[in-house]
Protein backbone atom coordinates (compact mmCIF):
# COMPACT_ATOMS: atom_id res chain seq x y z
CA UNK A 1 0.00 0.00 0.00
CA UNK A 2 1.26 3.48 -0.83
CA UNK A 3 2.20 5.74 2.05
CA UNK A 4 -0.68 8.05 2.94
CA UNK A 5 -0.40 11.55 1.55
CA UNK A 6 -0.45 13.86 4.55
CA UNK A 7 -0.29 17.63 4.12
CA UNK A 8 0.23 20.35 6.72
CA UNK A 9 -0.61 23.96 5.85
CA UNK A 10 1.29 26.47 7.97
CA UNK A 11 4.62 26.32 9.78
CA UNK A 12 3.85 28.32 12.91
CA UNK A 13 3.74 26.74 16.37
CA UNK A 14 0.70 24.55 15.51
CA UNK A 15 2.03 23.38 12.14
CA UNK A 16 5.50 22.64 13.50
CA UNK A 17 4.21 20.54 16.43
CA UNK A 18 1.81 18.70 14.12
CA UNK A 19 4.65 18.00 11.69
CA UNK A 20 6.88 16.77 14.50
CA UNK A 21 4.26 14.26 15.66
CA UNK A 22 3.57 13.07 12.11
CA UNK A 23 7.27 12.47 11.44
CA UNK A 24 7.64 10.65 14.78
CA UNK A 25 4.94 8.23 13.62
CA UNK A 26 6.91 7.43 10.46
CA UNK A 27 4.97 9.64 8.04
CA UNK A 28 6.63 12.05 5.62
CA UNK A 29 4.25 15.02 5.45
CA UNK A 30 4.27 17.73 2.86
CA UNK A 31 4.49 21.09 4.64
CA UNK A 32 3.24 24.19 2.84
CA UNK A 33 4.02 27.63 4.24
CA UNK A 34 3.59 31.10 2.80
CA UNK A 35 6.65 32.46 4.58
CA UNK A 36 10.24 31.92 3.40
CA UNK A 37 11.22 30.71 6.92
CA UNK A 38 9.21 28.64 9.40
CA UNK A 39 7.98 30.10 12.69
CA UNK A 40 4.61 31.63 11.85
CA UNK A 41 3.82 35.25 12.65
CA UNK A 42 4.49 34.97 16.36
CA UNK A 43 7.92 33.40 15.99
CA UNK A 44 8.65 34.97 12.64
CA UNK A 45 12.32 35.03 11.74
CA UNK A 46 14.01 38.07 10.21
CA UNK A 47 15.68 37.72 6.81
CA UNK A 48 19.29 36.51 6.55
CA UNK A 49 21.82 39.14 7.62
CA UNK A 50 19.83 40.45 10.59
CA UNK A 51 21.73 40.20 13.87
CA UNK A 52 19.43 40.64 16.86
CA UNK A 53 19.47 37.77 19.35
CA UNK A 54 16.38 35.62 19.94
CA UNK A 55 16.08 37.31 23.34
CA UNK A 56 15.94 40.71 21.63
CA UNK A 57 13.48 39.42 19.03
CA UNK A 58 11.08 37.36 21.10
CA UNK A 59 11.58 38.67 24.66
CA UNK A 60 9.75 36.52 27.22
CA UNK A 61 9.09 33.87 24.58
CA UNK A 62 12.67 33.48 23.32
CA UNK A 63 13.05 29.90 24.57
CA UNK A 64 9.77 28.83 22.96
CA UNK A 65 10.67 30.53 19.69
CA UNK A 66 14.07 28.84 19.63
CA UNK A 67 12.49 25.46 20.37
CA UNK A 68 10.00 25.84 17.50
CA UNK A 69 12.72 26.95 15.06
CA UNK A 70 15.12 24.18 16.11
CA UNK A 71 12.40 21.52 16.00
CA UNK A 72 11.44 22.49 12.49
CA UNK A 73 15.01 22.81 11.22
CA UNK A 74 15.68 19.27 12.50
CA UNK A 75 12.63 17.96 10.62
CA UNK A 76 13.49 19.34 7.21
CA UNK A 77 15.17 16.15 5.96
CA UNK A 78 12.10 14.12 6.92
CA UNK A 79 9.44 16.18 5.20
CA UNK A 80 8.62 17.62 1.81
CA UNK A 81 8.92 21.33 2.65
CA UNK A 82 7.46 23.96 0.39
CA UNK A 83 8.10 27.48 1.73
CA UNK A 84 6.92 30.65 -0.06
CA UNK A 85 3.91 28.68 -1.20
CA UNK A 86 0.28 29.72 -0.89
CA UNK A 87 -2.47 27.14 -0.39
CA UNK A 88 -5.37 28.89 -2.11
CA UNK A 89 -8.15 26.36 -2.52
CA UNK A 90 -9.27 22.92 -1.45
CA UNK A 91 -11.77 20.80 -3.26
CA UNK A 92 -12.48 17.04 -3.41
CA UNK A 93 -9.43 16.14 -1.34
CA UNK A 94 -7.10 18.19 -3.49
CA UNK A 95 -5.28 21.23 -2.12
CA UNK A 96 -4.30 23.83 -4.70
CA UNK A 97 -1.02 25.61 -4.13
CA UNK A 98 0.86 28.32 -5.97
CA UNK A 99 4.48 29.38 -5.82
CA UNK A 100 6.02 31.98 -8.13
CA UNK A 101 2.86 31.87 -10.26
CA UNK A 102 3.11 28.09 -10.78
CA UNK A 103 0.05 26.17 -9.60
CA UNK A 104 0.49 22.68 -8.13
CA UNK A 105 -2.52 20.58 -7.14
CA UNK A 106 -1.72 18.45 -4.10
CA UNK A 107 -4.02 15.44 -3.58
CA UNK A 108 -4.19 14.37 0.06
CA UNK A 109 -5.49 11.61 2.27
CA UNK A 110 -5.25 13.79 5.36
CA UNK A 111 -4.85 17.53 5.75
CA UNK A 112 -3.85 19.55 8.83
CA UNK A 113 -4.84 23.20 8.53
CA UNK A 114 -2.67 25.33 10.82
CA UNK A 115 -3.34 28.59 9.05
CA UNK A 116 -3.04 31.01 11.96
CA UNK A 117 -4.81 34.29 12.47
CA UNK A 118 -4.91 37.91 11.45
CA UNK A 119 -5.83 40.96 13.50
CA UNK A 120 -9.50 41.45 14.21
CA UNK A 121 -10.03 45.10 13.42
CA UNK A 122 -12.85 47.61 13.65
CA UNK A 123 -13.20 50.63 11.40
CA UNK A 124 -13.07 54.18 12.73
CA UNK A 125 -13.12 57.44 10.78
CA UNK A 126 -9.75 58.04 9.13
CA UNK A 127 -8.44 54.49 9.50
CA UNK A 128 -7.39 54.32 5.85
CA UNK A 129 -4.90 57.20 6.24
CA UNK A 130 -1.20 56.34 5.91
CA UNK A 131 0.07 55.72 9.43
CA UNK A 132 -2.75 53.48 10.66
CA UNK A 133 -1.61 49.86 10.98
CA UNK A 134 -2.89 46.69 12.51
CA UNK A 135 -1.48 45.94 15.91
CA UNK A 136 0.09 42.73 14.62
CA UNK A 137 1.56 44.70 11.73
CA UNK A 138 3.23 47.08 14.16
CA UNK A 139 4.86 44.10 15.86
CA UNK A 140 5.92 42.43 12.61
CA UNK A 141 7.55 45.69 11.39
CA UNK A 142 9.71 45.65 14.50
CA UNK A 143 10.43 41.93 14.70
CA UNK A 144 10.94 41.26 11.02
CA UNK A 145 12.41 44.56 9.81
CA UNK A 146 13.78 46.40 12.86
CA UNK A 147 11.39 49.31 12.23
CA UNK A 148 8.68 51.00 14.24
CA UNK A 149 5.59 52.19 12.38
CA UNK A 150 5.89 55.80 13.56
CA UNK A 151 7.95 58.25 15.58
CA UNK A 152 5.01 58.84 17.93
CA UNK A 153 2.73 55.83 18.05
CA UNK A 154 -0.64 55.34 19.74
CA UNK A 155 -1.79 51.80 20.53
CA UNK A 156 -5.57 51.58 20.31
CA UNK A 157 -7.96 48.69 20.72
CA UNK A 158 -9.12 45.94 23.00
CA UNK A 159 -6.60 43.18 23.59
CA UNK A 160 -3.77 42.43 25.99
CA UNK A 161 -1.46 42.57 22.97
CA UNK A 162 -1.84 46.38 23.02
CA UNK A 163 0.26 46.42 26.15
CA UNK A 164 2.74 43.85 24.86
CA UNK A 165 3.28 45.78 21.61
CA UNK A 166 3.64 49.09 23.48
CA UNK A 167 6.17 47.41 25.77
CA UNK A 168 8.12 46.09 22.78
CA UNK A 169 8.15 49.59 21.28
CA UNK A 170 9.41 51.38 24.39
CA UNK A 171 12.06 48.68 24.89
CA UNK A 172 13.19 49.33 21.31
CA UNK A 173 13.59 53.02 22.13
CA UNK A 174 10.46 54.21 20.33
CA UNK A 175 8.07 56.84 21.63
CA UNK A 176 4.65 55.52 22.65
CA UNK A 177 2.22 58.41 22.98
CA UNK A 178 -0.49 56.41 24.76
CA UNK A 179 -2.18 53.06 25.13
CA UNK A 180 -5.88 53.65 24.54
CA UNK A 181 -7.88 50.64 25.63
CA UNK A 182 -11.55 50.50 24.65
CA UNK A 183 -12.14 47.88 27.36
CA UNK A 184 -13.20 49.20 30.73
CA UNK A 185 -11.18 48.58 33.86
CA UNK A 186 -14.14 46.82 35.46
CA UNK A 187 -14.41 44.23 32.67
CA UNK A 188 -10.81 43.27 33.43
CA UNK A 189 -11.47 43.01 37.16
CA UNK A 190 -14.50 40.79 36.51
CA UNK A 191 -12.47 38.48 34.26
CA UNK A 192 -9.50 38.23 36.63
CA UNK A 193 -10.51 34.89 38.19
CA UNK A 194 -10.52 33.19 34.77
CA UNK A 195 -7.24 34.83 33.79
CA UNK A 196 -5.61 33.59 36.99
CA UNK A 197 -5.95 30.08 35.53
CA UNK A 198 -2.70 30.98 33.75
CA UNK A 199 -0.74 32.58 36.57
CA UNK A 200 2.57 33.02 34.69
CA UNK A 201 0.79 34.80 31.81
CA UNK A 202 -1.16 36.95 34.26
CA UNK A 203 2.07 37.88 36.06
CA UNK A 204 3.70 38.76 32.74
CA UNK A 205 0.81 41.13 32.03
CA UNK A 206 1.27 42.88 35.37
CA UNK A 207 5.02 43.20 34.75
CA UNK A 208 4.43 44.77 31.32
CA UNK A 209 1.99 47.30 32.82
CA UNK A 210 4.58 48.21 35.45
CA UNK A 211 7.26 48.79 32.80
CA UNK A 212 4.91 50.97 30.73
CA UNK A 213 4.18 53.07 33.83
CA UNK A 214 7.90 53.36 34.55
CA UNK A 215 8.43 54.69 31.01
CA UNK A 216 5.62 57.19 31.65
CA UNK A 217 3.29 55.83 28.97
CA UNK A 218 -0.25 57.10 29.62
CA UNK A 219 -2.81 54.27 29.74
CA UNK A 220 -6.53 54.96 29.46
CA UNK A 221 -9.38 52.49 29.81
CA UNK A 222 -12.86 52.64 28.36
CA UNK A 223 -12.09 55.08 25.54
CA UNK A 224 -13.67 55.28 22.06
CA UNK A 225 -11.85 56.63 19.00
CA UNK A 226 -13.63 59.54 17.31
CA UNK A 227 -11.40 60.07 14.27
CA UNK A 228 -7.86 59.86 13.02
CA UNK A 229 -6.74 63.36 12.08
CA UNK A 230 -4.55 64.34 9.14
CA UNK A 231 -4.75 65.28 5.46
CA UNK A 232 -2.50 62.84 3.60
CA UNK A 233 -1.19 60.96 6.63
CA UNK A 234 -1.86 60.59 10.35
CA UNK A 235 -1.14 63.75 12.36
CA UNK A 236 -3.23 63.01 15.43
CA UNK A 237 -6.13 61.15 16.99
CA UNK A 238 -9.33 62.40 18.56
CA UNK A 239 -10.88 60.08 21.13
CA UNK A 240 -13.61 60.24 23.71
CA UNK A 241 -12.85 59.54 27.35
CA UNK A 242 -14.98 57.21 29.40
CA UNK A 243 -16.54 60.24 31.09
CA UNK A 244 -17.45 61.76 27.72
CA UNK A 245 -14.89 64.50 27.06
CA UNK A 246 -13.10 64.56 23.70
CA UNK A 247 -9.32 64.66 23.60
CA UNK A 248 -7.04 65.47 20.64
CA UNK A 249 -3.50 64.15 20.72
CA UNK A 250 -0.70 64.44 18.20
CA UNK A 251 0.83 61.28 16.81
CA UNK A 252 2.07 60.01 13.45
CA UNK A 253 0.97 56.38 13.76
CA UNK A 254 -1.93 54.43 15.22
CA UNK A 255 -1.55 50.68 15.76
CA UNK A 256 -4.96 49.16 16.29
CA UNK A 257 -6.26 45.70 17.13
CA UNK A 258 -9.26 44.12 18.80
CA UNK A 259 -8.02 40.59 19.25
CA UNK A 260 -7.48 38.07 16.50
CA UNK A 261 -9.61 36.21 13.99
CA UNK A 262 -8.86 32.77 12.58
CA UNK A 263 -7.76 32.45 8.96
CA UNK A 264 -10.44 29.81 8.50
CA UNK A 265 -11.13 30.16 4.76
CA UNK A 266 -9.50 26.83 3.79
CA UNK A 267 -11.40 25.07 6.59
CA UNK A 268 -14.60 26.49 5.14
CA UNK A 269 -13.70 25.38 1.61
CA UNK A 270 -12.88 21.92 3.00
CA UNK A 271 -16.48 21.69 4.21
CA UNK A 272 -16.23 22.47 7.94
CA UNK A 273 -19.32 23.51 9.85
CA UNK A 274 -19.24 26.95 11.41
CA UNK A 275 -21.18 28.15 14.42
CA UNK A 276 -21.59 31.51 16.08
CA UNK A 277 -19.52 31.71 19.24
CA UNK A 278 -20.95 34.25 21.69
CA UNK A 279 -17.71 34.57 23.70
CA UNK A 280 -15.54 35.48 20.71
CA UNK A 281 -18.54 37.04 18.91
CA UNK A 282 -17.43 35.34 15.67
CA UNK A 283 -18.42 32.40 13.51
CA UNK A 284 -15.88 29.67 14.13
CA UNK A 285 -15.26 26.25 12.61
CA UNK A 286 -16.31 23.44 14.90
CA UNK A 287 -13.60 20.84 15.33
CA UNK A 288 -13.79 18.34 18.14
CA UNK A 289 -11.31 19.03 20.97
CA UNK A 290 -8.75 16.88 19.20
CA UNK A 291 -8.95 18.80 15.92
CA UNK A 292 -11.12 16.47 13.80
CA UNK A 293 -13.59 18.00 11.37
CA UNK A 294 -14.13 14.95 9.16
CA UNK A 295 -13.25 14.07 5.55
CA UNK A 296 -9.57 13.71 6.47
CA UNK A 297 -9.31 17.33 7.60
CA UNK A 298 -7.90 18.45 10.95
CA UNK A 299 -7.67 21.96 12.40
CA UNK A 300 -4.97 23.24 14.72
CA UNK A 301 -3.90 26.48 16.34
CA UNK A 302 -5.34 29.96 15.97
CA UNK A 303 -6.67 29.09 12.51
CA UNK A 304 -9.44 27.17 14.25
CA UNK A 305 -9.97 29.08 17.48
CA UNK A 306 -7.88 31.82 19.07
CA UNK A 307 -5.86 30.27 21.85
CA UNK A 308 -2.44 31.84 21.49
CA UNK A 309 0.92 30.28 20.69
CA UNK A 310 1.10 27.84 23.60
CA UNK A 311 -2.35 26.44 22.85
CA UNK A 312 -1.37 26.25 19.18
CA UNK A 313 1.54 23.95 20.00
CA UNK A 314 -0.75 21.68 22.01
CA UNK A 315 -3.57 21.61 19.47
CA UNK A 316 -1.08 21.00 16.65
CA UNK A 317 0.19 17.87 18.32
CA UNK A 318 -3.34 16.77 19.22
CA UNK A 319 -4.57 17.17 15.65
CA UNK A 320 -1.62 15.13 14.37
CA UNK A 321 -2.23 12.36 16.93
CA UNK A 322 -5.90 12.19 15.89
CA UNK A 323 -4.84 11.96 12.26
CA UNK A 324 -2.32 9.19 12.99
CA UNK A 325 -4.94 7.22 14.87
CA UNK A 326 -7.51 7.69 12.08
CA UNK A 327 -5.01 6.38 9.53
CA UNK A 328 -4.89 3.20 11.61
CA UNK A 329 -1.22 3.60 12.41
CA UNK A 330 -1.11 1.89 15.77
CA UNK A 331 -2.93 2.63 19.01
CA UNK A 332 -2.59 6.20 20.16
CA UNK A 333 -0.84 7.12 23.39
CA UNK A 334 -4.04 7.75 25.32
CA UNK A 335 -2.27 9.13 28.40
CA UNK A 336 -0.39 11.66 26.24
CA UNK A 337 -3.59 12.66 24.47
CA UNK A 338 -5.45 13.09 27.77
CA UNK A 339 -2.63 15.25 29.15
CA UNK A 340 -2.58 17.45 26.05
CA UNK A 341 -6.34 17.78 26.15
CA UNK A 342 -6.28 18.91 29.78
CA UNK A 343 -3.61 21.49 29.01
CA UNK A 344 -5.53 22.78 25.99
CA UNK A 345 -8.73 23.08 28.03
CA UNK A 346 -6.92 25.13 30.67
CA UNK A 347 -5.28 27.41 28.08
CA UNK A 348 -8.62 27.96 26.34
CA UNK A 349 -10.22 28.86 29.66
CA UNK A 350 -7.59 31.60 29.99
CA UNK A 351 -8.45 32.80 26.47
CA UNK A 352 -12.14 32.96 27.35
CA UNK A 353 -11.10 35.12 30.31
CA UNK A 354 -9.15 37.42 27.99
CA UNK A 355 -12.10 37.64 25.61
CA UNK A 356 -14.38 38.87 28.40
CA UNK A 357 -11.72 41.16 29.89
CA UNK A 358 -11.12 42.74 26.49
CA UNK A 359 -14.53 42.69 24.81
CA UNK A 360 -15.15 43.62 21.20
CA UNK A 361 -16.65 47.14 21.28
CA UNK A 362 -19.39 46.50 18.74
CA UNK A 363 -20.89 49.92 19.45
CA UNK A 364 -17.96 51.42 17.52
CA UNK A 365 -19.45 49.90 14.36
CA UNK A 366 -23.06 50.64 15.30
CA UNK A 367 -22.24 54.33 15.86
CA UNK A 368 -19.98 54.89 12.85
CA UNK A 369 -20.83 58.05 10.90
CA UNK A 370 -22.41 57.23 7.52
CA UNK A 371 -19.41 58.60 5.62
CA UNK A 372 -16.84 56.41 7.44
CA UNK A 373 -15.14 53.79 5.27
CA UNK A 374 -15.75 50.20 6.42
CA UNK A 375 -14.29 48.30 3.44
CA UNK A 376 -10.74 49.50 2.87
CA UNK A 377 -10.39 47.67 -0.46
CA UNK A 378 -13.27 49.38 -2.26
CA UNK A 379 -13.97 52.35 0.03
CA UNK A 380 -17.50 51.17 0.90
CA UNK A 381 -18.93 53.37 3.66
CA UNK A 382 -21.07 52.58 6.68
CA UNK A 383 -23.93 54.53 5.09
CA UNK A 384 -23.80 52.44 1.90
CA UNK A 385 -23.87 49.24 3.95
CA UNK A 386 -26.83 50.51 6.00
CA UNK A 387 -28.76 51.37 2.84
CA UNK A 388 -27.90 47.97 1.34
CA UNK A 389 -29.10 46.22 4.48
CA UNK A 390 -32.42 48.06 4.31
CA UNK A 391 -32.80 47.30 0.60
CA UNK A 392 -32.18 43.62 1.16
CA UNK A 393 -34.99 43.26 3.71
CA UNK A 394 -37.20 41.34 1.30
CA UNK A 395 -34.51 38.87 0.33
CA UNK A 396 -32.95 37.95 3.64
CA UNK A 397 -31.81 39.89 6.63
CA UNK A 398 -28.14 39.02 6.54
CA UNK A 399 -24.66 40.16 5.63
CA UNK A 400 -24.32 38.36 2.27
CA UNK A 401 -27.35 40.23 0.94
CA UNK A 402 -25.81 43.51 2.06
CA UNK A 403 -22.60 42.37 0.36
CA UNK A 404 -24.40 41.77 -2.91
CA UNK A 405 -25.89 45.25 -2.87
CA UNK A 406 -22.94 47.25 -1.50
CA UNK A 407 -19.88 45.15 -2.46
CA UNK A 408 -18.66 45.17 1.15
CA UNK A 409 -16.40 42.13 1.56
CA UNK A 410 -15.98 41.65 -2.19
CA UNK A 411 -12.63 43.39 -2.38
CA UNK A 412 -9.24 41.83 -2.58
CA UNK A 413 -8.83 41.18 1.15
CA UNK A 414 -12.02 39.13 0.82
CA UNK A 415 -13.62 40.51 3.92
CA UNK A 416 -10.77 39.71 6.29
CA UNK A 417 -10.61 43.27 7.60
CA UNK A 418 -14.15 44.56 7.04
CA UNK A 419 -16.31 41.45 7.50
CA UNK A 420 -16.75 41.48 11.27
CA UNK A 421 -17.27 45.24 11.48
CA UNK A 422 -19.67 45.19 8.51
CA UNK A 423 -21.74 42.44 10.15
CA UNK A 424 -22.13 44.69 13.21
CA UNK A 425 -23.19 47.60 11.00
CA UNK A 426 -25.80 45.37 9.32
CA UNK A 427 -27.04 43.95 12.64
CA UNK A 428 -27.53 47.43 14.06
CA UNK A 429 -29.18 48.74 10.88
CA UNK A 430 -31.67 45.87 10.94
CA UNK A 431 -31.99 45.91 14.74
CA UNK A 432 -31.08 42.23 14.88
CA UNK A 433 -28.76 40.24 17.09
CA UNK A 434 -25.32 39.77 15.54
CA UNK A 435 -25.72 35.98 15.64
CA UNK A 436 -28.62 36.24 13.16
CA UNK A 437 -26.95 38.21 10.36
CA UNK A 438 -24.57 35.42 9.30
CA UNK A 439 -21.05 35.80 8.09
CA UNK A 440 -19.34 36.55 4.81
CA UNK A 441 -18.86 33.26 3.02
CA UNK A 442 -15.36 32.33 1.92
CA UNK A 443 -14.39 31.51 -1.65
CA UNK A 444 -11.29 30.28 -3.41
CA UNK A 445 -8.76 31.57 -4.21
CA UNK A 446 -8.42 32.64 -0.58
CA UNK A 447 -5.90 35.29 -1.60
CA UNK A 448 -5.46 37.02 -4.96
CA UNK A 449 -3.37 35.00 -7.40
CA UNK A 450 -2.57 35.88 -10.97
CA UNK A 451 -5.04 34.75 -13.56
CA UNK A 452 -2.23 33.48 -15.76
CA UNK A 453 -1.13 31.03 -13.08
CA UNK A 454 -4.58 29.41 -13.08
CA UNK A 455 -4.83 29.37 -16.86
CA UNK A 456 -1.41 27.73 -17.17
CA UNK A 457 -2.45 24.90 -14.90
CA UNK B 1 9.61 62.77 6.67
CA UNK B 2 9.13 59.04 6.75
CA UNK B 3 6.42 56.83 8.20
CA UNK B 4 8.59 53.98 9.51
CA UNK B 5 11.68 54.57 11.62
CA UNK B 6 14.59 52.15 11.81
CA UNK B 7 15.40 51.33 15.43
CA UNK B 8 17.56 48.22 14.95
CA UNK B 9 19.52 46.27 12.32
CA UNK B 10 20.83 49.48 10.77
CA UNK B 11 24.27 48.22 9.72
CA UNK B 12 23.14 46.09 6.77
CA UNK B 13 24.63 46.75 3.32
CA UNK B 14 23.05 49.62 1.39
CA UNK B 15 21.23 48.98 -1.86
CA UNK B 16 19.31 51.25 -4.18
CA UNK B 17 16.03 50.70 -5.93
CA UNK B 18 14.03 52.82 -8.36
CA UNK B 19 10.52 53.89 -7.40
CA UNK B 20 8.45 55.69 -10.05
CA UNK B 21 11.71 56.70 -11.71
CA UNK B 22 13.35 58.08 -8.56
CA UNK B 23 16.27 56.48 -6.72
CA UNK B 24 15.49 55.23 -3.23
CA UNK B 25 18.10 54.09 -0.70
CA UNK B 26 17.35 50.95 1.26
CA UNK B 27 19.10 48.19 3.17
CA UNK B 28 19.62 44.57 2.15
CA UNK B 29 16.85 42.46 3.67
CA UNK B 30 14.26 45.24 3.53
CA UNK B 31 10.85 44.51 2.17
CA UNK B 32 9.56 46.95 -0.44
CA UNK B 33 7.17 48.28 2.20
CA UNK B 34 10.08 49.04 4.53
CA UNK B 35 12.05 50.69 1.72
CA UNK B 36 9.07 52.86 0.74
CA UNK B 37 8.03 53.83 4.26
CA UNK B 38 11.48 54.56 5.69
CA UNK B 39 11.79 57.16 2.91
CA UNK B 40 8.21 58.43 2.63
CA UNK B 41 4.66 58.21 3.91
CA UNK B 42 2.73 56.66 1.06
CA UNK B 43 2.78 53.46 -0.95
CA UNK B 44 0.04 53.99 -3.49
CA UNK B 45 -3.26 55.75 -4.21
CA UNK B 46 -6.59 54.08 -3.48
CA UNK B 47 -8.29 53.13 -6.77
CA UNK B 48 -11.47 54.61 -5.30
CA UNK B 49 -10.09 58.16 -5.07
CA UNK B 50 -10.23 58.30 -1.29
CA UNK B 51 -6.57 59.19 -0.95
CA UNK B 52 -3.13 57.73 -0.38
CA UNK B 53 -2.51 54.38 1.31
CA UNK B 54 0.59 53.07 3.04
CA UNK B 55 -0.16 49.41 3.75
CA UNK B 56 -2.08 48.19 6.77
CA UNK B 57 -1.62 44.60 7.92
CA UNK B 58 2.09 44.20 7.01
CA UNK B 59 1.65 40.40 6.81
CA UNK B 60 0.34 39.81 3.30
CA UNK B 61 -3.37 39.60 4.10
CA UNK B 62 -4.99 43.00 3.44
CA UNK B 63 -3.61 43.59 -0.09
CA UNK B 64 -3.40 47.33 0.63
CA UNK B 65 0.25 47.67 -0.44
CA UNK B 66 0.14 46.54 -4.05
CA UNK B 67 2.85 47.91 -6.31
CA UNK B 68 4.00 46.95 -9.79
CA UNK B 69 7.32 45.54 -10.96
CA UNK B 70 8.82 46.89 -14.17
CA UNK B 71 7.62 43.80 -16.02
CA UNK B 72 4.05 44.78 -15.14
CA UNK B 73 3.51 42.07 -12.48
CA UNK B 74 1.72 43.13 -9.36
CA UNK B 75 3.29 42.39 -5.98
CA UNK B 76 2.58 43.02 -2.30
CA UNK B 77 5.19 45.46 -0.97
CA UNK B 78 5.05 43.91 2.52
CA UNK B 79 5.95 40.42 1.36
CA UNK B 80 8.48 41.21 -1.38
CA UNK B 81 12.15 41.60 -0.53
CA UNK B 82 14.10 44.22 -2.42
CA UNK B 83 17.09 43.44 -4.58
CA UNK B 84 19.73 45.90 -5.69
CA UNK B 85 18.57 47.76 -8.79
CA UNK B 86 14.94 46.66 -8.48
CA UNK B 87 12.54 48.94 -10.34
CA UNK B 88 8.96 49.37 -9.21
CA UNK B 89 5.97 51.59 -9.82
CA UNK B 90 3.41 52.59 -7.23
CA UNK B 91 0.70 52.82 -9.87
CA UNK B 92 -0.26 50.34 -12.55
CA UNK B 93 2.06 51.21 -15.46
CA UNK B 94 -0.51 49.91 -17.94
CA UNK B 95 -3.29 52.15 -16.66
CA UNK B 96 -3.66 55.87 -17.12
CA UNK B 97 -2.82 57.58 -13.87
CA UNK B 98 -2.60 61.13 -12.71
CA UNK B 99 -0.11 61.79 -9.95
CA UNK B 100 -1.52 63.59 -6.92
CA UNK B 101 -1.05 67.35 -7.10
Amino acid sequence: MDAPRVVVVGAGPAGVRATEALVASGLRPLVIDEAPLAGGQIYRRPPPGFRRTTKELYGFEAAKAEAIHRTFDDLIDFIDYRPRTLAWNVQDRVLYTVRDDAVTPVPFDALVLATGATDRVLPFPGWTLPGVYTLGGSQVALKHQGCVVGRRTIFLGSTPLLYLAAYQYVKAGAEVVAVLDTASFSSKVRAAPKMLSNAPMFAKGLYIMAVLRRFGVPIENGVRPVAVEGEDAVSGLCYRRRGGGEVHIKCDAVASGFGLRPESQLAELAGCDFRFDPVFRQWLPQPTGDGRVGNGVYLAGDGARIGGADAAEVSGELAALSLIEDLGRGPGDTARVAGLYRRLTSLMRFQAGLASAFPWPADMAWNLPDEAIVCRCEAVTAGEIRRAAQRSLGGGREINRAKAFSRVGMGRCQGRFCGLGAAEVVAAALDQDISTVGRLRGAGPVKPISLSSILDE
Amino acid sequence: MSQFLRVAEKSRPRVTITVDGATVEALEGDTLLTALLTTGRRVRESEFSDGPRAGFCVIGACQDCWVWMDGGERTRACSTYITDGMTIFTHNPEWPWTPPA
